[in-house]
C-alpha cells in the first residue's frame, strides 16, 4: 500500500499517516485483534478442520440419528446421523470461499465505477448514478431470488449476485473520496502532463483512495457473510451435499419443535461468531484510518 | 417564502423517483422471467394496465387469479411489519436518545454495542435462537406464526411476537445509531447552547429543539429500511411458515410462478415507493425550515 507514503495532499477521509502508523495502531486495537482472531480460527477450520474432525462430515448413520450431545458426539447427530461438531467445524469453508470472492468482485467493481463517475462527474456520473441507486433499493434477497430463477443455482450465481449488489454501494464511497481527490493539485498536474483519464484515475487518484475502500470492503465482507448465509438458508445459495451452516439450519430447523436444539444451534452460533468476527475487525480497520 | 416551500417540496418527492423505480424494479422482473428479447413494452404495457385494473394474471400453480393470494399476502406481511415497527421505531429512537444523552457511558457503550452486534446477524440465525429460547426451551411462544383459524386480534398478536423479534433486533441497531448520532449533533450545535444560554429549561430544550432536528436524519433511515425490511420478511415468514408476501414470493420463486412472483415484486414496489413518500411528507412536517415556508 504505496498509497499513504505519497505526499498527503489531501484530506481524503480518513487518512493521517504513513502505512506502519496504521499498520501499528491496528496491532493495538482490541476490538480488531478479537475480530481477527475469530476470522482466523474460522478460516484454520476451512483449511485444515477436515484433517483433525473426529468424524467424517458428509458420512450419515442412521442408527445413530438425532442423539443429542454426549462424549461421542460433542454437537450430537442430525436427522441422518451425521456428526454435528464434524459438520460446524467443516461448514466455514463454503462460505468463506463465496463471500471473500463476492466482496472482491463486489470491491473491483466497485471501484472502477466509483472513480468514473467520481472523475467524470458531469452525465456520465447523473445516469450512472441513478442506475445505481435504482439497483441499491431493492433488497439482495429478491435479486437474488430472481437471478436464480433465472440463471440457476450455483456457487457462481451467488458470487456474481452478491458482488453486483454491493458494487453500487462501494462505487458511492469511491465516488465521495474521488470527488475530493480530484480537486487535489497532483490531478491538476497529470491532466497538464496530458496523462490518459485512465492514467489518471487509476495510477494518479486510485493509490489516494485505499484507505475508504479498504474500510468499505471489510465492511461489506460482513453483510456478505451475512448474505450467503441467507441465501443458502432460503435454498438458494450454498447446496447440498455441503455442510455449509446456512444450509445445515434450513435442512433440520423444522424439527426444533420436537426439541433437537443441538441439529440448529451450533450452527447459530458458528454463524453469529463468523459475522460478529469480521464485523470486529472492520470496526478495527475503520479506527485504524480515522483516529 | 411560500415559493421558496413549493421549491422545495416537490424536489423531495421528485427525488423520490416513484413511478421509475417501481418501474424498473418490474421491468427488471420482467426482464428476467420473460427474457428480454420479446417485445417488452407492449407487454409490460398491458401487464401494467391490467394490474392497475386489479387484473395481476392467472398463477401457474393454482390455476386461480393472482390478486387474493397477493392481497392477502401482503395483508399478513402488514401486521408482521406493523408489529415490528410499533416496536422498534419507539424503543430505538429511546435507546439512542438515551445512548447520546449517556454519551461515552457504560449505558452508551452497552446500547451502542449491543445494537451493533445483533444489527449484523442474518434474520434467521437470531430467529433461530429466539425459537429455541422461547419456543422450545421456555415454551413461553408458539415456533410458528400460523395461528389458529379465527383467531381474535390479541391471539395473533400473541403469534406474531416472536416473529417480530429478529426484525427488531436488526432495525433496532440501525434506528439507535442513527438517532444517537443525530442527537449529538444537535446536542453539540449553537442552536442548542443558544436555548441553553436563554435560559429555557433543560426539558424544554431537548424536547422542542434538540429532539425535533436529531430525529430528521432518524426518519430518513427508517423509511430508507423499509427496502431492507422487505428482504427481512422473506426470510422470516419461511422461517415462522407466515403466508405473508415474502413467503409468496419465495414459493413463487421456487415453482416459477411468474405471475405470482411479478406481482408480489411490484406490489412490494409500490409498498416501497409509498413508504419512501411518506417518508418524504413526514421529513417536510417535522422540518422546520420547510414548513416555515409554506406557513406564510
Amino acid at each position: 500500500m504505496s498509497a499513504t507514503d505519497s505526499p498527503a495532499t489531501s484530506p481524503a477521509p480518513g487518512r493521517r499517516g504513513p502505512t506502519a502508523e496504521v499498520f501499528f495502531s491496528l496491532l493495538r486495537s482490541g476490538t480488531f485483534l478479537t475480530g481477527l482472531g475469530i476470522v482466523l480460527f474460522w478460516i484454520a477450520c476451512a483449511l485444515f478442520g477436515e484433517h483433525f474432525v473426529p468424524y467424517d462430515p458428509l458420512a450419515d448413520d442412521i442408527i445413530n440419528a438425532l442423539a443429542s450431545p454426549s462424549a461421542e458426539h460433542w454437537f450430537g447427530t442430525d436427522q441422518i446421523g451425521r456428526d454435528v461438531f464434524s459438520r460446524v467445524i467443516v461448514g466455514s469453508r463454503d462460505i468463506l470461499t463465496v463471500a471473500p470472492l463476492a466482496t472482491l468482485l463486489a470491491t473491483v467493481a466497485g471501484t472502477a465505477l466509483g472513480l468514473f463517475t467520481g472523475y467524470f462527474r458531469g452525465i456520465v456520473d447523473d445516469v450512472i448514478s441513478r442506475i445505481l441507486e435504482a439497483f441499491m433499493a431493492i433488497p439482495v434477497v429478491i435479486v437474488a431470488l430472481l437471478a436464480i430463477v433465472a440463471l440457476g443455482t450455483s456457487k457462481t450465481t451467488v458470487i456474481v449476485v452478491i458482488g453486483l449488489s454491493f458494487a453500487p454501494i462501494i462505487a458511492r464511497t469511491v465516488r465521495s473520496a474521488v470527488l475530493a481527490e480530484r480537486e487535489l493539485d497532483y490531478v491538476a498536474a497529470a491532466q497538464l502532463r496530458h496523462e490518459s483519464a485512465l492514467h489518471t484515475m487509476f495510477v494518479e487518484i486510485l493509490p489516494n483512495v485505499i484507505p475508504p475502500i479498504l474500510v468499505e470492503t471489510t465492511v461489506r465482507l460482513g453483510y456478505a457473510i451475512f448474505a450467503v448465509a441467507t441465501l443458502s438458508f432460503m435454498g438458494f445459495g450454498i447446496q447440498p451435499p455441503s455442510p455449509d451452516w446456512g444450509l445445515s439450519i434450513s435442512s433440520n430447523y423444522g424439527m426444533i419443535g420436537g426439541g433437537f436444539w443441538w441439529t440448529v444451534l451450533f450452527d447459530a452460533l458458528a454463524i453469529a461468531s463468523l459475522v460478529i468476527g469480521v464485523n470486529l475487525a472492520a470496526d478495527g480497520v475503520h479506527g485504524a484510518f480515522n483516529d | 417564502m411560500v415559493f421558496l416551500g413549493g421549491q422545495v417540496l416537490p424536489g423531495n418527492v421528485g427525488r423520490a423517483i416513484l413511478g421509475p423505480f417501481a418501474d424498473q424494479r418490474a421491468v427488471d422482473a420482467l426482464n428476467h422471467t420473460l427474457g428480454v428479447d420479446r417485445p417488452l413494452l407492449t407487454q409490460y404495457a398491458s401487464w401494467i394496465w391490467n394490474f392497475l385494473q386489479g387484473d395481476m394474471g392467472t398463477s401457474y400453480i393454482f390455476r386461480s387469479p393472482v390478486a387474493p393470494f397477493v392481497i392477502d399476502a401482503l395483508g399478513n406481511s402488514m401486521k408482521l411489519a406493523a408489529v415490528a415497527f410499533v416496536l422498534v421505531v419507539p424503543i430505538g429512537i429511546l435507546g439512542g436518545v438515551i445512548a447520546a444523552l449517556n454519551l461515552n457511558r457504560p449505558l452508551d457503550r452497552i446500547i451502542s454495542l449491543g445494537g451493533l452486534s445483533v444489527t449484523v446477524l442474518p434474520e434467521f440465525v437470531t430467529g433461530i435462537i429466539l425459537i429455541l429460547i422461547f419456543g422450545v426451551w421456555l415454551r413461553w411462544l408458539p415456533i410458528s406464526a400460523a395461528w389458529p383459524r379465527d383467531a381474535g386480534f390479541f391471539t395473533q398478536l400473541y403469534y406474531l411476537i416472536l416473529p417480530s423479534l429478529p426484525l427488531f433486533l436488526v432495525l433496532f441497531g440501525y434506528i439507535a445509531r442513527m438517532a444517537r448520532s443525530g442527537m449529538i449533533e444537535a446536542l453539540d450545535s449553537d442552536y442548542t447552547r443558544t436555548a441553553v444560554l436563554k435560559g429555557l429549561p433543560w426539558r424544554t430544550v431537548i424536547w422542542r429543539h434538540v429532539l425535533r432536528n436529531a430525529l430528521l436524519p432518524t426518519i430518513t433511515v427508517i423509511a430508507s429500511q423499509t427496502g431492507y425490511l422487505i428482504g427481512g420478511l422473506v426470510v422470516i415468514e419461511t422461517l415462522f411458515r407466515y403466508q405473508g408476501i415474502g413467503s409468496l414470493i419465495f414459493t413463487a420463486a421456487r415453482g416459477k410462478d411468474f405471475p405470482i412472483l411479478e406481482a408480489g415484486i411490484l406490489t412490494i414496489g409500490i409498498v416501497y415507493a409509498v413508504a419512501t413518500l411518506a417518508a418524504d411528507f413526514l421529513y417536510s412536517v417535522l422540518n422546520p425550515r420547510i414548513r416555515l415556508g409554506t406557513d406564510q
